[in-house]
């Protein structure tokens, strides 16, 4: 526990990852404490999604340090698997397994990895799905449902998990216009009930309505992190300027 | 040239008398064919150099080789060597019969394996990083997400190779197999009309050829229910 009573939850400490030669993660460095959001934007290819795929070692990271919820992040199956079951992960092609229904993509992991029988994983689904507000899509397969429903049960699916920190890798850029607020009202939900999490996003209006904090990613750096009001109405580098002039006018 | 019914009508019963030994020879090699092609096809995706190599040499060489050529090494060839003649294998290739099976599984499998693992290869990798962010082990994954979906995709490709295969059958009889083939050139021999007797031997593959395709089909569009809109 820190001085101000908050807790870090993850830490990124001079983390460094290569793709041959093109270093998508130079020297990043981040802490998000428990019950934080954190989204992040930036131009495509400067290293958002790569980060937060580090911190469920979905990329391996090439030096440095990731501890996430007190376990460091290293070749240890062990750890990975701790750290895996602790964070969900959104993806922004949902990633819905196809030859299963919408339950039984929800009842996968709870029955395989908590060990849970069939009826307990059920209630789980069950819940979850009403939390996401789409029950009665239960038995349906992925391909019958929208863009924005199939999201909202790729977020259900991962919160069966009972995370202590949700990941969302664009989770509204492959959406239609109007399927994008019914995903972002499930994710303020969320947010309101305290879980941390970390947004790869340039839907600024829910940046600057839900999140504590708003980090701008160029070039595999992180260049400006603020709260949204400082953030918005007074960035600090000439890059954050720039990016946020592009996407604000249009 | 005139063309003789009777001769028809006579000769389909008897060719059909063969009609067992070529399902077996199919069914038979079909199912070791496909256990050995998932054992192959595991070794060559295992990520272990001694493992995938053998596996890759072997498909290479059975592929790379005609059926026909592989059926009379076994049947003429392996006899001539005392270690096989004293191997536990020697009942089997002893005769005709096992020669036949051996030699369609051994080919089968190099083909299906291949077959596998284009479906394997075909997964969205992005339902595997969902598998993974969600916990599941790797061989979690390979089970629950990797092969229900590999199967789906490879039946199309698979039930084209079953059918190849019952027509590789056929080359049984060149080792003395009176399967529907080797009846019928026995008795192109006695009455020295080819013509008629081949072309109803052909009309009853092509029949047989129809009902594995319409199986297959079902089979198919049921493994499919998922990725129709439709339900």
């Amino acid at each position: 526990m820190s001085e101000n009573g908050k807790q870090p939850i993850i830490v990124l400490e001079n983390v460094n990852k290569f793709f041959g030669d093109f270093q998508a993660l130079k020297n990043v460095n981040l802490t998000i404490d428990k019950g934080e959001r954190v989204v992040v934007c930036g131009p495509s290819g400067s290293g958002k999604s790569t980060m937060i795929r580090c911190i469920n070692r979905l990329e391996e990271h090439d030096s440095g340090k990731i501890i996430v919820n007190g376990n460091e992040l290293t070749s240890d199956v062990k750890n990975i698997d701790a750290v895996r079951s602790e964070v969900g992960m959104v993806f922004q092609s949902f990633n819905l397994f196809p030859h299963m229904t919408v339950v039984k993509n929800l009842m996968l992991a709870p029955r395989l990895v908590r060990k849970a029988d069939k009826k307990e994983a059920l209630v789980i689904a069950m819940r979850y799905l009403e939390r996401v507000r789409i029950p009665e899509q239960a038995d349906k397969y992925p391909i019958q449902l929208s863009g924005g429903q199939q999201q909202r049960v790729a977020i259900a699916r991962a919160l069966c998990m009972n995370p202590e920190i949700m990941l969302f890798d664009e989770p509204t850029s492959a959406l239609d216009p109007e399927m994008i607020n019914e995903v972002l009202d499930v994710m303020t939900d969320l947010a309101n009930d305290g879980m941390t999490m970390i947004v790869v996003s340039h839907e600024m209006g829910f940046a600057r309505s839900v999140a504590d904090k708003v980090a701008f990613m160029d070039e595999g750096e992180i260049v400006e992190m603020n709260t949204p009001a400082e953030f918005f109405d007074n960035p600090k580098s000439d890059r954050t300027k720039e990016f946020l002039s592009q996407i604000i006018e249009h | 040239m005139s063309f003789d019914f009777s001769l028809i009508i006579d000769s389909v019963p008897k060719m059909l008398m063969g009609i067992g030994m070529t399902l077996e020879l199919l069914v038979l090699s079909a199912v070791l064919g496909t256990a050995l092609a998932v054992l192959l096809l595991l070794m060559r995706i295992s990520n272990r150099w001694y493992l995938a190599w053998p596996s890759i040499v072997y498909i290479y060489i059975f592929r790379g080789t005609p059926i026909l050529v592989q059926i009379f090494i076994i049947y003429h060839g392996f006899p001539q060597f005392e270690f096989i003649r004293e191997s536990i294998f020697w009942p089997i290739l002893r005769e005709a019969y096992g020669c036949a099976v051996v030699a369609l599984t051994l080919n089968n499998a190099a083909y299906v394996s291949e077959i596998f693992r284009g479906g394997v290869n075909g997964v969205n990798k992005g339902l595997l990083e969902a598998g993974a962010a969600l916990g599941l082990s790797v061989r979690q994954r390979f089970t629950y997400i990797t092969t229900p979906i590999a199967i789906r995709l490879s039946i199309p490709a698979y039930s084209n190779d079953v059918v190849s295969l019952m027509k590789a059958t056929a080359l049984a009889s060149t080792i003395t197999i009176l399967d529907m083939m080797g009846i019928a050139r026995n008795l192109v021999a006695e009455t020295f009309a080819p013509y008629e007797i081949f072309m109803s031997l052909a009309a009853i593959y092509l029949v047989m050829t129809w009902f594995f395709q319409k199986g297959f089909g079902l089979f198919e569009r049921r493994m499919s229910r998922h990725v129709r809109k439709e339900a």
